[in-house]
């Protein structure tokens, strides 16, 4: 036989074909990585990371690589879409309509809205990287009603960061794993950020560095750690405060840090009968009242031996102790509470409670502060500090921490999140090489500047909100709510029940307006968000609020809008569908004004611009905004005379401007006439054309001595001020001890002239607004008799799927067709569950049958499964027999919305101070199956059927090749 | 000799299946292409793949590892698939190594997948003919590519890196590691790299040093004034 093969495995495969590439940002998640889509006759030949591009310098991941089977998915909806009239909600009987009757429709519908209540129009969406458009629609609408996700996301993360130390993680902050001789991951956080944490874990692990897992479960990242510890659920907080416990306990704190750059050495005044009791004793009152910390507080000075001001010249405070005031004001250094509040908090008491032995807890205590100490990282970088002294390094402790949902995602997440903020503060890791850096805007002021109105009266008609949907309260009067204390939005947000509810409550929208309380509303806009499935809680009893009737028979929420690009089990419960595009047929901005993807040397943003024109009728939910602004006349979006302003979406990317003149727009780079100015600058009509010749990004590298202790940096503070990204250039120091819970607290306690919260809601904001943090057991917890539920259950995300995104992809779903339920062998043998077998698992609010998977790799009192792989039958347009509805199932149906409250009614399951969604505070049983019963997920539900316009897959066989065929 | 290889470094790999779709978008499209899906929207999807990860476990609670094993040809310097085809289709390059499958000589009889140990092998159940990992070679001798682009695509995708690419008969190539299955005699080019640990140890002195900040706020653990000391017993 010839060696010479018959076929060259090196011809191209299609002569003279025509090739293509552009640059654009990846949205198969929330990553937003720089890509090059590269064509052949027109079709998508292949996606790969680009290298140029800052975020992912080249990689990318298994979504990435899929995104062709994402463009040509056959659950793409391809025109708008009207229930026909007598068709129930959720049966998906629709008939097409044209784009022209849908915004007549709708502009009629919302213009009354507008002229009577416009807080009758809700607008939630599942994106929160649209928010510099979506948010200043619903405000210029005037509807207070407005949020992203974050709320069921991981708004403890942001909110308890940022209330701590002004930034966060993911968009606004990381681990500098460069220079990090020590990384401790907490909880599940593998999406936020994906690429760029793996290519820095890969980094750290090669440079030697010790990577340890804090996680229930051992999967994804936590493959890799040199050390996993397991822990319960919902518990990492008491772990947290007693790692505070020991580094405190055995002087392993940076002394030096927290005294100048937190409010450790501050002094509280402790005069109990004093309405200013538990804050922090001020010299003299500000000259001027804004959004930053008045530098007027006191230290007891260790060198003069008595009270001064704040980092007076050759001052250094006590930590510990208590003092009297020259008027006899008992008072005690802010850090002397803290050591006062973890003094019970031992690895002993730790240990009961996160089954983490006690003797590890030490062990990483000692390690966390060993090598914050002893391996310091010295930059030969000069900075100037908020108060004028010159310093010629950078300092770090090499000591970094990273975790997202998996603290966040309890009714006890934001002291948890408190704690890891202060215990990064006490190692003195913040903005600092090796442990967390920040990335602009961030640092902000603690808390940000943004705030919501504080009446109802900023709600009027036909009049844009005064104020924004969405803010950072600082006390009690900045609360969003009536004079009886009751709440103005529709999810409860910045009211008593969740003061500090900065990304809203999307979890409780439909409940609250199914209820009709706090009152009802007509038209809920629901834009990518898969409400009715895997992004509800009460998955089944959501499913039937959203077609419940009144006794007259109208649906008790009236008018139900959906925008989604795919046929999502969503979509079939909405009135209207508005067909979006995919992110290879769109502008899109990762806006300065919402969350850039900045790097920690200075401000990054992005555009993606369209590679192919829409599929069919769809239209980016942009341009139906763009479009519905103009048709209802709100200010921003039309001139003077009342014609329209901007031609579409890249138009109005380009020309808007925060204010006339403000030289403020959605992007940051190439502005002014010419595209010469960065940052601020007029509107330049070239400008999206120079960023697709730039990658698609405008990155800002900040000077080096930039680029470090941004809190207190005054070269940077003053840059940020200068170009307008903060109003105030005051030092934003550490709340190791909160001022702002501190406020909300007199105030239940009947202290002081600010408002104060009604009787039923005394009890609990007295309690869960702590100055400092403290443990408890996780709401749901103990509100559940343990012994009948004795597991706690979660989700983790798998790295190849985004949320319920990928299961019309054909790659991605032969990697994740269905999930299994992972328990520990021993806890399943226990309930007589084999391996694959059938089971149920069972909270008080629900139950789900499945199939079990032992696992080794999960601690016993947890069971888990990958969220959102289970699907309804029919929906996203797989066949109604596949894997994904049968064998897949969400664990949604046994999660609650609500909790019962104190007062005889409803609360919404979550965190008492922010709102986060407690999804994992869940606590179930499992049990096999009966003989006999079907081997199929329960519950089921009616199987969907395909729109018009949408195209079923017809044979048995794909075979994708891009371009003529061979 | 020129062997063509890749090392994956299963103490970086996270598992995140990069390496599987990007070398599936790249070849469906190539000259090995197309990679044909059967139930692509139905029950029970099932596609060709030239690369998977296998995750599984290791040790017993709380001693559990979680290994993601990622699989592909190995690309055997002494392949067993290449002698058992009727037709000649499996052959290896001479020049570089690559183990390849001339789909036009191919009669599907799948005895090279029985001569696999490592299953590295699929039938395309459409095209009937055998299908596996290519290392790229379309990209890698790429005239129209740019120089930096001219390796595997799973190379170029790999978010933590844990693919190497190089000749591993070049002593001074990035790729070295252990081999599958040495046993087998097959000298697989494809090499692993094992997992590794590192920890930190802590002496007692680091614990109780000279510069405690206790020590400035007065707080190093001391005895109260109260408690017993041998003042109160013994004059001497």
């Amino acid at each position: 036989m010839s060696s010479t093969p018959l076929h060259d495995p090196l011809a191209e495969p299609v002569s003279g074909a025509k090739t293509e590439t552009y640059t654009t940002t990846c949205y198969m998640c929330a990553c937003r990585c720089g890509i090059r889509v590269h064509l052949r006759d027109g079709e998508v030949r292949y996606i790969d990371g680009n290298p140029a591009h800052p975020l992912n310098k080249g990689v990318i991941c298994a979504k990435g690589s899929s995104g062709i089977m994402k463009q040509y998915s056959p659950a793409r909806l391809a025109q708008p879409l009207l229930r026909k009239p007598g068709a129930e909600r959720g049966a998906g009987d629709f008939e097409a309509i044209s784009w022209e009757q849908a915004f007549a429709l709708l502009a009629e519908r919302l213009g009354k809205i507008r002229a009577t209540d416009p807080k009758k129009f809700a607008l939630f969406t599942g994106r929160d990287q649209m928010q510099a458009l979506t948010g200043l629609f619903a405000r210029q609408f005037g509807t207070p009603n407005y949020a992203a996700h974050g709320g069921f996301c991981s708004v403890n993360m942001a909110a308890g960061m940022i209330y701590t130390i002004g930034g966060s993680f993911w968009e606004f902050g990381g681990p500098d794993l460069e220079r990090a001789r020590m990384f401790i991951m907490i909880g599940t956080a593998e999406d936020h950020h994906s690429n760029p944490l793996k290519i820095a874990i890969a980094k750290f692990k090669r440079n030697g560095g010790k990577f340890i897992s804090i996680n229930p479960v051992r999967t994804g990242y936590s493959a890799i750690a040199d050390e996993w510890v397991p822990i319960k659920p919902g518990t990492d907080g008491a772990l947290l405060l007693a790692l505070i416990h020991e580094i405190i306990a055995m002087g392993l704190y940076d002394r030096e840090f927290l005294a100048r750059y937190t409010n450790a050495g501050e002094l509280v005044n402790l005069d109990a009968v004093h309405d200013e009791f538990g804050m922090f004793v001020r010299s003299e009152v500000p000259k001027e009242e804004g959004c930053f910390d008045p530098q007027n507080k006191l230290w007891w000075d260790r060198v003069s031996d008595r009270p001064v001001i704040t980092h007076a010249e050759g001052a250094d405070p006590y930590l510990f102790g208590e003092f009297k005031l020259a008027d006899g004001t008992p008072v005690k250094p802010a850090f002397q509470l803290l050591q006062e509040r973890v003094r019970d908090y031992t690895p002993d008491w730790a240990a009961e409670i996160t089954g983490i032995p006690a003797a590890t807890i030490h062990r990483l205590a000692y390690e966390m502060g060993v090598t914050a100490r002893d391996q310091k990282v010295v930059l030969p970088i000069s900075w100037t500090d908020s108060w004028g002294k010159e310093h010629d390094t950078v300092t770090g402790n090499p000591v970094a921490f990273h975790a997202m949902r998996g603290l966040a995602a309890h009714s006890n997440g934001f002291h948890t999140i408190r704690a890891l903020a202060i215990l990064m503060s006490l190692l003195g890791t913040i903005d600092r090489p090796g442990g967390f850096r920040h990335k602009a805007p961030f640092p902000r002021p603690i808390p940000p500047c943004a705030k919501t109105p504080d009446t109802p009266l900023a709600i009027r008609p036909n009049t844009p909100l005064d104020g924004m949907p969405l803010g950072w309260p600082a006390e009690p009067d900045d609360l969003f709510v009536h004079e009886d204390g009751s709440p103005v939005r529709i999810d409860k947000a910045f009211s008593w029940e969740h003061p500090l509810a900065v990304h809203g409550l999307m979890h409780n929208v439909i409940t609250n307006a199914w209820r009709g309380d706090p009152y009802p509303i007509d038209t809920l806009l629901i834009f990518m968000a898969n409400m009715a499935w895997n992004s509800t809680m009460n998955t089944v009893e959501v499913r039937k609020m959203l077609n419940d009737k009144d006794a007259q028979g109208a649906h008790k929420i009236p008018f139900l809008v959906v925008c989604d690009a795919f046929e999502s089990e969503m979509t079939s419960f909405a009135d209207l569908i508005l067909p979006d595009t995919t992110y290879l047929e769109r502008y899109d901005v990762m806006s300065m004004l919402d969350r850039p993807i900045s790097e920690f040397d200075g401000p990054v943003d992005a555009i993606r611009v369209p590679i192919f024109p829409p599929k069919g009728e769809c239209k980016p939910f942009q341009e139906v905004l763009v479009e519905l602004g103009s048709r209802l006349k709100l200010p921003a979006f039309v001139k003077k005379d009342g014609t329209r302003k901007f031609r579409d979406y890249p138009d109005f990317i380009v020309n808007y401007e925060t204010e006339p003149g403000s030289g403020i727009g959605f992007l940051s780079g190439w502005r002014g006439k010419n595209g010469e100015k960065s940052l601020s600058g007029e509107p330049n009509p070239r400008q999206l054309e120079m960023y697709a010749a730039n990658n698609c990004i405008h990155h800002y590298e900040l000077p080096l001595s930039y680029q470090y202790m941004r809190n207190w940096n005054k070269g940077y503070l003053e840059w940020s001020q200068r170009n307008r990204i903060t109003r105030y250039a005051d030092p934003i120091q550490i709340h190791l001890y909160s001022e702002v819970l501190q406020s909300f607290r007199l105030a239940a306690q009947g202290k002081g002239i600010s408002r104060k919260p009604p009787e039923h809601l005394r009890k609990r904001v007295e309690t869960f607004f702590d100055p400092l943090p403290f443990y408890y057991e996780p709401l749901e917890s103990q509100a559940t008799d343990r012994h009948k539920y004795p597991l706690a259950a979660i989700t983790q995300r798998p790295m190849a799927m985004y949320h319920s995104w990928d299961s019309q992809n054909a790659w991605l779903r032969q990697i994740h067709a269905h999930n299994y339920l992972f328990v520990n062998p021993g806890t399943a043998k226990a309930a007589g569950i084999a391996d694959g077998g059938w089971m149920w698992i069972e909270s008080q609010w629900g139950k789900v049958r499945c199939m079990c998977r032992y696992s080794e790799a999960v601690e016993p009192e947890t069971v888990w499964t990958w969220n959102a792989i289970g699907k309804s039958a029919g929906a996203w347009n797989l066949a109604p027999n596949a894997n994904e509805s049968q064998l897949g199932f969400l664990l949604n149906p046994v999660i609650s919305e609500e909790l019962p409250a104190s007062n005889g009614g409803t609360q919404s399951n979550s965190d008492p101070i922010t709102g986060q969604a407690a999804w994992f505070d869940v606590r179930v049983r499992i049990y096999p199956v009966k003989p006999g019963e079907p081997e199929q997920t329960s519950p089921q539900f009616e199987p969907m059927k395909p729109y018009p316009g949408t195209r079923p897959f017809l044979g048995d066989w794909l075979a994708y090749f891009a371009g003529s065929k061979k | 000799m020129t062997q063509l290889a890749l090392v994956i470094d299963l103490n970086v790999c996270v598992g995140c299946s990069a390496c599987v779709t990007s070398c599936k978008e790249w070849n469906t499209s190539g000259a090995a292409g197309p990679l044909s899906d059967c139930n692509p929207y139905d029950a029970n999807p099932t596609g060709t793949f030239f690369n998977r990860v296998q995750t599984f476990e290791v040790g017993e609670f709380p001693q559990t590892e979680t290994v993601h094993f990622p699989k592909s040809c190995l690309h055997c310097e002494d392949p067993p698939c290449v002698p058992v085809c009727p037709t000649g289709a499996s052959y290896k390059r001479k020049e570089d190594g690559i183990v390849l499958v001339d789909y036009d000589r191919c009669i599907g009889c799948k005895y090279c997948s029985w001569a696999c140990p490592y299953g590295a092998r699929e039938l395309d159940e459409k095209q009937k003919v055998m299908k596996k990992c290519t290392l790229c070679v379309d990209r890698i001798y790429s005239t129209t590519l740019p120089e930096a682009d001219r390796r595997p695509s799973c190379v170029m995708a790999c978010p933590p890196g844990a693919r190497l690419f190089g000749d591993i008969h070049d002593p001074d190539s990035v790729v070295s590691g252990y081999t599958l299955m040495p046993e087998w005699g097959t000298q697989p080019a494809n090499h692993y790299l094992p997992r590794r640990k590192t920890t930190i140890t802590i002496h007692e002195d680091q614990l109780v040093r000279a510069d405690n900040p206790l020590k400035i706020d007065g707080k190093l653990p001391k005895p109260s004034r109260q408690q017993p000391t041998l003042d109160d017993v013994t004059s001497w």
